[in-house]
């Protein structure tokens, strides 16, 4: 996994190419994200690196968690998040990713929770078709058949069936950066991101299958 | 800054300043930019504003005119660098925000009657 980068959602727009196209955009403000702790083989048995992001009062952070902010001098943190990277030597304990980490055309993965949903039903989680709403009918939502009868006496699990929808970590693959404005840590990214406003979104570069790095 | 007011600037970098006040009922002459092969050429298109729908940069006008005995109806993003001009011809006096009933009309019944209290811009 490579590095990414810590972000609140801002909200959709849209903006203009070169060519005149309208493109529906994610504003996202992403970092700065303090490097709170370097993890290497040596000492933790695997290399990774810790990032914190999001500003808080010390009030509401415990004394543990602000004595191992202490250690690199960083001010108190809302989120920390580690990022398993192969080279964490190359980081530095205090240092800051900034958005300029990103730059125009490249494709990223964002991560975040999806809207929840609450308990929805067949139509709303997946996707099932409704009976029809007239002509007598009162079979309008309902579920229909959940397997066959006395053989074998139960529903298989995995059945589709009504229940929690949405609330869960969503990644979204392949979204590629508009944008990135350094000076005010804003990225614009094409297409929507999992939650609503203000949701916690980690950016990464794009995991591509099949291809190592 | 608020996340309303950044995403404000980020698309008060894109939106037109010299846009006319264009309004429910008016003619309006519409300048596209086409792309024809390689060359880029202006498009004219003229025809009544029957509806105008969100606000900021994604504001898009409805213009409808009839042509050849059909009737057109256009869409147009007001802020895209794809509209190259926007000219108000007429301004109307209609009593709707949205004049979907000229869809139904034809002839002298999609008449509307002229106001001139309005500038042109």
């Amino acid at each position: 996994m490579s590095v990414g980068i810590l972000g609140t959602k801002l909200g959709m727009t849209q903006v203009f190419d070169e060519t005149g196209r309208s493109i529906p955009v994610t504003v996202i403000q992403a970092g700065p994200c303090p490097v709170t702790q370097v993890k290497t083989k040596e000492t933790d048995g695997y290399a990774a690196i810790q990032i914190g992001f999001g500003e808080a009062r010390a009030k509401v952070l415990n004394k543990p968690l602000l004595g191992h902010l202490a250690k690199t001098n960083t001010d108190p943190v809302r989120h920390l998040v580690e990022c398993r990277v192969e080279n964490a030597g190359d980081y530095e304990p205090g240092q800051h990713l900034k958005a300029d980490l990103f730059e125009k055309g490249q494709l990223v993965d964002v991560v975040g929770t999806s809207i929840g949903r609450g308990f929805a039903g067949y139509q709303k989680r997946h996707n099932f078709k409704r009976g029809p709403m007239a002509h007598g009918s009162k079979n309008h939502r309902a579920p229909g058949s959940t397997g066959a009868g006395t053989t074998p006496g139960r529903v298989y699990p995995g059945k589709r069936m009504a229940g929690r929808l949405g609330g869960t970590r969503t990644t979204i693959r392949k979204l590629t950066v508009v944008r990135v404005d350094a000076d005010r840590n804003l990225i614009l990214i094409k297409g929507a991101v999992p939650g609503k406003p203000g949701a916690l979104v980690q950016i990464m570069p794009a995991n591509i299958r099949g291809k190592k790095g | 800054m608020k996340a309303q007011e950044i995403i404000r600037s980020i698309e008060a970098e894109q939106m037109k300043s010299d846009l006319p006040n264009i309004q429910i009922g008016d003619t309006v002459k519409v300048g596209v930019i086409i792309q024809e092969g390689e060359k880029e050429r202006t498009q004219p298109y003229e025809g009544v504003v029957i509806a105008m729908a969100s606000a900021g940069i994604s504001k898009t006008i409805t213009v409808r005119k009839t042509f050849q005995g059909v009737g057109v109806e256009r869409v147009f993003l007001v802020h895209s660098p794809r509209i190259e001009t926007i000219k108000i011809l007429r301004r109307s006096r209609v009593r709707r925000a949205k004049l979907y009933y000229l869809r139904d009309r034809i002839g002298k019944a999609t008449r509307l009657k002229q106001r001139f209290d309005r500038a042109l811009t």
